[in-house]
């Protein structure tokens, strides 16, 4: 322990001094906020030191998105600071989608002063009520003694065992008033202690299962991405050695190269034909870090009927939840992988490889459906298109490159046309799906790389969501690209209506656009509107070589759909496909339209 | 076919050692209304003042899944210690108190006081109009003394819910 800190244990501060003390302790470089009243003493103190750089966001919703932005692709806590009342409340959106996502996040609230709580005070609101079920664990801060150990302790919550945001409120009297500091306690947490190492004996079974699997697949999900990069390189190092054929969750891409031989595309209600029927038709199915999500299982009396059902989480409430598994290991994703790979290893059980190698062939059979196939043709630029070019172009320049996304079609465009080679490099908003995450989300994934080349893929409806923050780009001259796949519909939304609701289209239609170009420039950006499919290549060359932030509008067909599909209260072998292919389904029942 | 063990309910008795903290209960509660699980009975108190641990018991039902899935979802609450589902791990106890006003005259008064005698219940207060008892027992010994009373002029109940342990030597640590 160096010097500094042994006399930080002994240092009397103010409050606001012991939270940033404490931030700075548990590694932290960088807060998203805004700042008001109750948060004042905070602001003060961040004015007078160097250590901590913040980030003034112009919504306290895109502070949290931007945490998480950050979080995701360094695998760091994201830390947020809002004020009471409407800055706290506006953070909410943001914290179900970290607890949803399972990002680890902290969020320092302001709060009015104890004596003055319960009073309907001037922007009182009762944050931990309200936030109780929107975060992993919240905090009352009422005694400045058990300030620095609350902050500590928080960061421990965060990003241990299923990672989660936290919340911290923080009344004024607290910030302003005097106590001692105290560092990260070593002694283990009375209560909250995850299990992260599994149980041999669930890995032995679950390897005896594995081997003797004549149709076996490894479902992977963000678990893995949140295990760290060598979780996803041990998932690499076990698919190969088993031959096993992979696919990942829309919150797992990137957990297994997506141009590997063995990638099957993603998985679920816009997932590839092949990767969905390999999940319906096979024997033996490994789940690592994923959470049978209803987007994933389709209807869930007909999910993978015939399989055995092995599930690794770090979280045993995910285990059992939806889909009843036949082994379950509870532990982090790596610890898992890399006891599964020593167990396959020392395990003597033949493979049967001549049944792998027939599952294979089913498989090739299926992938020559082409499920992804689109055909460019005319002037009219194919959303697909769009987002094909976006990565063929990046791939070519070799750039580190991030995609954050909003939420709709373009983000399951993004999920199926971005290859994603590495873990870390997507962010998107999966289990809430928070239109107008993307953006704020960008900017924290810029902050953490500054030279990397970050793109929002968007949509029109989406980015009106948290517009305002381009004002953020331009201030901390974050060179985001922001490139709209613009039909001029909220088009999931226009999509559900065309199959669900006999193509009325009620409120759909994105009326009164505004001109991205002019918005981009009133921002201080650069604005880009393309509109003929010849100019795409030279476009979006051009938005990547722009050193400053740009908005690249892209016009594409407007009534374009996202397929394959597996409609609400299908199975995974009851896929509508594009028109013009063959082996899908029609329609969806009257079961079907009650889910969402 | 269904899986039998999706579709049939049983009743639960959990118990749940926590941190004796502001919004702990809420925390609880929240748990079962935002996930919709039922809530038959649920009672709280300190129970080791130096370690600052309360115990929670709830009494529930669901499939085995949904239990199962009540256990997980209380055990991974921050400031949960343990906790146990003690239906399922063995023969326990399970008790309730209440206090109940009978209110009457003449011989009616004597019946309740006859059949509080035959049911162990004791007299806490008493007018010359008026009984209240304390009974102590399992929730349906409770429930058969109460509905005795009604006719003869029950007033009002009061009850705690239950508090339930297991039988033997073993202990229920932190």
């Amino acid at each position: 322990m160096s010097a500094t800190l042994q006399t930080a244990e002994t240092r009397t501060m103010t409050g606001a001094e012991i939270v940033l003390q404490a931030l700075k302790d548990n590694g932290v470089e960088v807060i998203f906020g805004y700042p008001g009243g109750a948060v004042l003493p905070l602001y003060d103190a961040l004015f007078q030191q160097n250590a901590i750089r913040h980030i003034l966001v112009r919504h306290e919703q895109a502070a949290v998105h931007a945490a998480e932005g950050y979080a995701r692709s360094t695998g760091k806590v994201g830390v947020v600071l809002v004020t009471s009342g409407p800055g706290a409340t506006n953070a909410v959106t943001g914290l179900v989608d970290a607890l949803m996502d399972s990002i680890p996040v902290i969020c320092l609230t302001g709060q009015v002063p104890t004596h003055l709580i319960g009073n309907d005070a001037f922007q009182e609101a009762d944050t931990t009520g309200i936030t109780r079920p929107a975060t992993k664990h919240n905090y009352l801060v009422k005694d400045i003694k058990k300030l620095a150990g609350t902050v500590h302790e928080a960061f421990y919550v965060a990003k241990s065992g299923r990672p989660g945001p936290v919340v911290i409120d923080l009344p004024k009297d607290i910030l302003i008033g005097k106590g001692p500091y105290s560092e990260a306690p070593q002694a283990p947490h009375r209560s909250y202690r995850p299990q992260t190492e599994p149980d041999m004996a669930s890995i032995q079974a679950a390897v005896r299962l594995l081997k003797g699997a004549k149709r076996p697949i490894v479902y992977a999900g963000g678990g893995v991405i949140n295990a760290g990069p060598e979780a996803a390189r041990l998932l690499g190092e076990f698919v190969h050695m088993t031959r096993m054929p992979c696919t990942n969750t829309l919150m797992g891409l990137g957990a297994f190269p997506s141009e590997d031989p063995q990638f099957l595309g993603m998985l679920g209600m816009h997932g590839t034909y092949e990767a969905n029927l390999a999940m319906h038709g096979c024997d033996v199915m490994l789940n690592i870090g994923a959470r049978f999500d209803d987007r994933v299982t389709g209807r869930l009396n007909a999910f993978s009927p015939n399989s055995k059902k092995i599930h690794a989480d770090i979280d045993p409430s995910s285990i059992n939840k939806n889909v009843k598994v036949d082994v379950a290991i509870v532990g982090d994703a790596g610890a898992v992988l890399k006891a599964l790979i020593e167990c396959w290893q020392a395990d003597e059980q033949p493979q049967e490889k001549a049944a792998i190698t027939e599952w294979w062939r089913a498989i090739d059979g299926w992938r020559g459906t082409g499920c992804l196939q689109y055909r460019q043709e005319g002037s009219i630029i194919k959303p697909q298109h769009a987002v094909k070019r976006l990565y063929e172009i990046t791939r070519e320049m070799g750039r580190e490159t991030f995609i954050t996304t909003e939420v709709g079609q373009h983000q399951m465009w993004a999920a199926q046309y971005f290859g994603f080679q590495k873990p870390n490099r997507w962010m998107t908003s999966g289990g809430l799906g928070t239109m107008g995450y993307g953006l704020p989300a960008a900017m924290g994934v810029q902050i953490a790389h500054p030279d990397a080349l970050v793109i929002d893929i968007a949509g029109e409806a989406s980015i009106l969501m948290n517009i305002q923050e381009m004002g953020t780009l331009a201030q901390y001259r974050l060179p985001v690209k922001v490139f709209i796949l613009n039909n001029e519909y909220m088009g999931m939304v226009r999509q559900w209506q065309e199959l669900l609701h006999g193509s009325r289209y009620s409120e759909s239609y994105s009326e009164a656009l505004p001109d991205f170009v002019r918005l981009a420039e009133a921002f201080h950006a650069r604005g880009m509107r393309v509109t003929e499919a010849s100019q795409l290549d030279d476009a979006i060359r051009e938005m990547i070589a722009h050193p400053g932030p740009v908005i690249a509008d892209i016009a594409v067909a407007k009534d374009e759909n996202c397929f394959p599909m597996i409609p609400s209260g299908a199975a995974h072998n009851e896929m509508i496909l594009a028109p013009g292919q063959e082996g899908g389904v029609t329609g969806v029942t009257d079961e079907g339209k009650v889910l969402v | 076919m269904p899986d039998p063990l999706e579709t049939t309910l049983r009743n639960a008795t959990i118990a749940v050692l926590v941190e004796n903290e502001a919004g702990i209960l809420a925390r609880v509660v929240g748990l079962f209304s935002g996930r919709g699980y039922n809530i038959e009975s649920l009672t709280v108190a300190p129970v080791d003042a130096d370690r600052r641990l309360s115990r929670i018991t709830i009494v529930t039902s669901g499939t085995d899944m949904v239990i199962e899935q009540i256990k997980a979802q209380l055990d991974r609450l921050v400031p949960v210690h343990k906790v146990s589902d003690l239906t399922l791990e063995g023969p326990h106890l399970a008790r309730e108190l209440a206090l109940i006003k009978v209110v009457g005259k003449g011989e009616a008064r004597m019946e309740a006081l006859r059949l509080a005698d035959a049911f162990r219940a004791r007299v806490v207060d008493a007018t010359i109009e008026s009984f209240v008892f304390e009974m102590t027992g399992a929730g349906e010994k409770l429930d058969a003394f109460i509905a005795l009373m009604r006719p003869i002029g029950l007033a009002e109940v009061s009850r705690t819910g239950v508090v339930a342990i297991a039988r033997g030597p073993g202990g229920f640590e932190a």
